[in-house]
């Protein structure tokens, strides 16, 4: 039988204050895709850090942007879509140094993307600069 | 606010104690931040962070905890960190922090570190 696929979305002003928001509505949207309690956990955390690298950085705290968080899922995965309107950022360009030459060196930035990286399957960009930006994380469901 | 987060001093001898409670994120991660400035500002360089009743963390707490360290140890102090749930925990360590900073399960195991292992390298 073919699955059913189910799209629900949250539009945000972009600010730190609307994370709990966020995370609030992966959560739930989370908890009826059949994910795992710890599994939602992560996905609630990896999302929290692809909005707030969206609120801090791309968009500079201009509450007057608007953070889109998109969830789809079917019985195999949950996809989140995180699509911002600011000037997008190159992955790669990320620090991937050991935390140890981090600290020495007083840096902070990439945690999040680490972060996201680790408990997600799959981590993805589509870098339109001045127009769109969008991140892809999936989840697949354990059975 | 739904998910407030707090932080409560306390002190043990001249170890400055930081217990955290609530949902560290990059909204309330300035607060914890304030918090370990004016540690410093008054000179207590010897700090513990209990997470006993931390519920949430992420990458913006982490990073306040990687901001002030070297400056700590070269101070000679150190900031120990104790009573995590598993659930932060696992944050921690996905990050690798276990290298970096001392992690133990109590305030008491914490304050004992620092009469054994009082700073570590800057």
């Amino acid at each position: 039988m073919a699955s059913l696929e189910r799209t629900f979305s949250l539009k945000v002003p972009s600010s730190t204050e609307n994370l709990v928001l966020i995370r609030d509505f992966v959560a739930n949207v989370g908890a009826q895709a059949g994910l795992t309690a710890d599994d939602v956990a992560k996905l609630e955390l990896a999302v929290d850090e692809a909005c707030a690298n969206v609120i801090e950085h791309a968009h500079g705290h201009d509450v007057g942007k608007e953070v889109t968080v998109r969830a789809t899922f079917d019985a195999a995965a949950l996809r989140i879509e995180v699509v911002d309107e600011g000037l997008g950022f190159d992955p790669t360009q990320v620090s991937t140094a050991p935390v140890e030459q981090m600290v020495h060196d007083r840096r902070t930035g990439g945690l999040g993307l680490r972060v996201m990286k680790s408990l997600m399957d799959e981590v993805s960009y589509e870098i339109l600069p001045g127009e769109r930006n969008r991140l892809r994380l999936l989840k697949r469901i354990q059975k | 606010m739904p998910h407030p987060f707090k932080v409560h001093r306390t002190a043990e001898g001249d170890v400055s104690v930081l217990h955290l409670e609530g949902f560290l994120d990059a909204h309330t991660a300035p607060i914890f931040e304030q918090a370990i400035q004016a540690e410093l500002d008054a000179q207590h360089v010897r700090l513990v962070v209990s997470g006993e009743k931390l519920t949430y963390i992420s990458s913006a707490g982490l990073g306040v905890f990687m901001g002030f360290i070297e400056q700590i140890r070269e101070q000679g102090g150190d900031l120990k960190i104790c009573g995590l749930t598993a659930k932060v925990r696992q944050i921690f360590e996905i990050l690798g922090f276990q290298a970096i900073y001392d992690m133990v399960d109590s305030v008491p195991d914490a304050v004992q570190r620092f009469t054994s292992v009082p700073t570590r390298e800057a």
